[in-house]
């Protein structure tokens, strides 16, 4: 009977989180088609009629009940200046914007004035919120201080054979071309170096500091009545805490790293819980979770670098002779193929890790979000009640299932991460065998 | 491309980057410090103390069944002795018997022996005194029949008898 109820309060649960999107996106589509009228409005659907003219100008008309599913998708799990709680309530972020051209800039997200879909109405020294995320009015002549301006709007250009997203605002009649925030994929993924950096507070951060607070206090709690309790059998907490360190103790670092295993158990432990923990918070679909935080590769190539620096840090001449010299290959077949294959597969380690967790984790957060899109594709964008019902139908059982999956993947992700990096600490300590060559 | 191009999950950011690595650092150091340093001491002292109690009772139940045996054997050692102690008792208490019955027949010999003796002196005694007796009672009859002899002889025959009638032997 109980086992019943725990599904059912599951299913209900899970429900719920899809409505509060849902309302969320009906309440912006609502907003949206109200606003058009005045603004250009962003639509990147628009960019097929009017790929060349650009936003500016040209007023630009969004298709009635448009809902780009992957577009959503792709927004939701992207990372964030402000934190969307519920309808237009932003939760402040503080704001470190640095541009080499006017130094730094402190401010908090509530000077921007978010309202509905994340834009802000007020530009602060040149930079301006879109879509919750801060980017910067390219001419320099843009004034200082706050200055109110328009939606954002937005068009494609094609800028070195690549096609880029650029964003509008309209300010005193007169239309500027924004900037988005420098990121190091060296113009690969579209990014690249632009004329500001961005270290504030985002939505990744903030997730990343309540995780760390919330897994710190649990752990000091056990831990504190771990030493209190000394010689009496665990209870509460540690009862929940300790399974989690012997696993890690006794089935990943003493296998994978052998007797010297003890050095790496704060790093490892360290890791895996701080893994599992952005997961499993990322996995809740209202705030203070929701965010993508383990999928997002700047999070997974600092852990993977670290992962990287302490199997460097422990290799042994065994190691770099079996790398770059293995013993009993002829020296040609060494130079021309083992050697430099082991060289990459050397950096291919840390790469496959930050890969394998971000990939996962995005993945698995894109699916749910595209599922729970289904309502408003069947729905026409709110417009249709009973296709919404219909798209609600599918759409709840598949994100129930999806979420159990993603559940999984959590613990599953944070395993094999930590697992992999003591193989690879394991690999990098390995001592001579002599038994095989 | 624009799908890619708004994709921002993949393109590092620096802000994020330091922001993970300090927050990260901090969370590496301090958990290490505060958390799992405790919690791995506490862990491995009781597994060490339940090893030791495992052992120890280990220990306990050997010492146990080691004491069993030895007080088996004590018990053993103890009927072995009672019955020894039984038999030799049985055979003290026979020969306490046999020599109390040998004593005995003895002492019954003896007191036969010397009631015979006393019979056999009382006897001579007897033999002594009546003959002494008979003696003196025949010199007084010859005496009394000497006197009378000479008045009659039939009243000295009748005297006669009734002087032997008179001797009481006894």
């Amino acid at each position: 009977m109980t086992g019943i109820r725990k599904y059912w309060i599951a299913l209900i649960f899970i429900g719920l989180g899809t409505v509060i999107f849902a309302q969320d996106h009906d309440h912006q589509g609502a907003q949206q088609s109200v606003e058009q009228t005045g603004h250009p409005a962003n639509a990147e659907t628009n960019a097929h009629d009017d790929t060349s003219s650009g936003a500016c100008g040209h007023p630009i008309v969004e298709k009635e009940g448009e809902f780009n599913a992957g577009e959503t998708a792709v927004h939701h799990i992207a990372d964030a200046n402000a934190i969307h709680v519920v309808g237009d309530i932003y939760l402040p972020l503080p704001c470190f914007l640095y541009a080499p051209s006017q130094g730094w800039t402190i401010t908090t997200t509530s000077a921007f004035h978010p309202h509905h879909h994340g834009n802000g109405e007020i530009a602060k020294d040149g930079y301006v919120l879109v879509h919750g995320s801060i980017q910067r009015v390219k001419d320099p002549g843009f004034p200082k201080g706050e200055v109110s301006v328009s939606e954002p709007t937005h068009d494609t250009k094609t800028v070195n054979g690549k096609e880029k997203d650029i964003y509008y605002v309209v300010a005193d009649g007169k239309c500027y071309e924004l900037d988005k925030k420098t990121t190091f994929d060296g113009g690969l993924m579209g990014g690249g170096v632009t004329s500001f950096y961005d270290y504030s507070i985002t939505r990744n951060v903030f997730t990343m500091l309540l995780t760390c607070l919330l897994l710190f206090f649990v752990f000091r709690s056990a831990a504190s009545a771990a030493t209190r309790t000394q010689g009496h059998a665990p209870k509460g907490l540690q009862n929940f805490v300790e399974p989690f360190y012997t696993f890690i103790r006794d089935d990943v670092a003493r296998p994978a790293i052998g007797p010297k295993y003890e050095k790496y158990m704060p790093y490892l432990l360290s890791a895996f819980f701080f893994i599992l923990g952005l997961n499993l918070i990322g996995q809740i679909p209202f705030f203070p979770g929701s965010a993508n935080v383990t999928g997002n590769i700047s999070v997974t190539i600092v852990l993977a670098m670290l992962t990287f620096i302490l199997m460097l840090a422990s290799t042994k001449k065994h190691f770099w002779e079996h790398t770059l010299w293995m013993p009993g290959v002829p020296a040609a077949l060494k130079i021309l193929i083992l050697t430099p294959v082991e060289i990459l597969g050397l950096f291919l380690k840390p790469f496959t890790l930050l890969l394998r967790l971000f990939a996962n984790i995005t993945a698995g957060h894109i699916v749910i979000l595209c599922f729970v899109g289904l309502i408003f594709i069947f729905g026409k964008a709110g417009t249709s009640v009973g296709g919404s019902i219909a798209g609600a139908a599918a759409a709840i059982p598949l994100s129930l299932f999806m979420m159990t999956l993603e559940l999984l993947v959590a613990f599953l992700q944070a395993f094999i991460f930590v697992m992999l990096s003591a193989t690879y600490i394991g690999m990098a300590l390995e001592e001579p065998h002599g038994d095989h060559h | 491309m624009v799908f890619l191009a708004d994709f921002s999950v993949i393109k590092p950011e620096p802000g994020l980057l330091i922001w993970t690595t300090i927050i990260f650092g901090l969370f590496w150091f301090l958990m290490s410090k505060f958390a799992f340093k405790p919690i791995g001491q506490a862990l491995k002292q009781r597994e060490l103390d339940i090893q030791s109690a495992l052992d120890e009772a280990k220990k306990a139940r050997q010492e146990m069944s080691e004491l069993q045996a030895e007080n088996e054997k004590l018990l053993a050692q103890a009927r072995e002795e009672r019955s020894a102690i039984l038999k030799e008792a049985k055979e003290a208490k026979e020969e306490i018997i046999s020599e109390a019955k040998e004593r005995a027949g003895a002492e019954y010999r003896r007191k036969v022996e010397s009631a015979i003796q006393d019979i056999e002196n009382q006897k001579q005694a007897a033999l002594v005194a009546l003959k002494n007796q008979s003696g003196q009672m025949a010199v007084e009859i010859a005496e009394k029949l000497l006197r009378r002899e000479l008045a009659n002889k039939s009243e000295q025959e009748a005297y006669a008898k009734s002087l032997a009638e008179s001797i009481n032997l006894n």
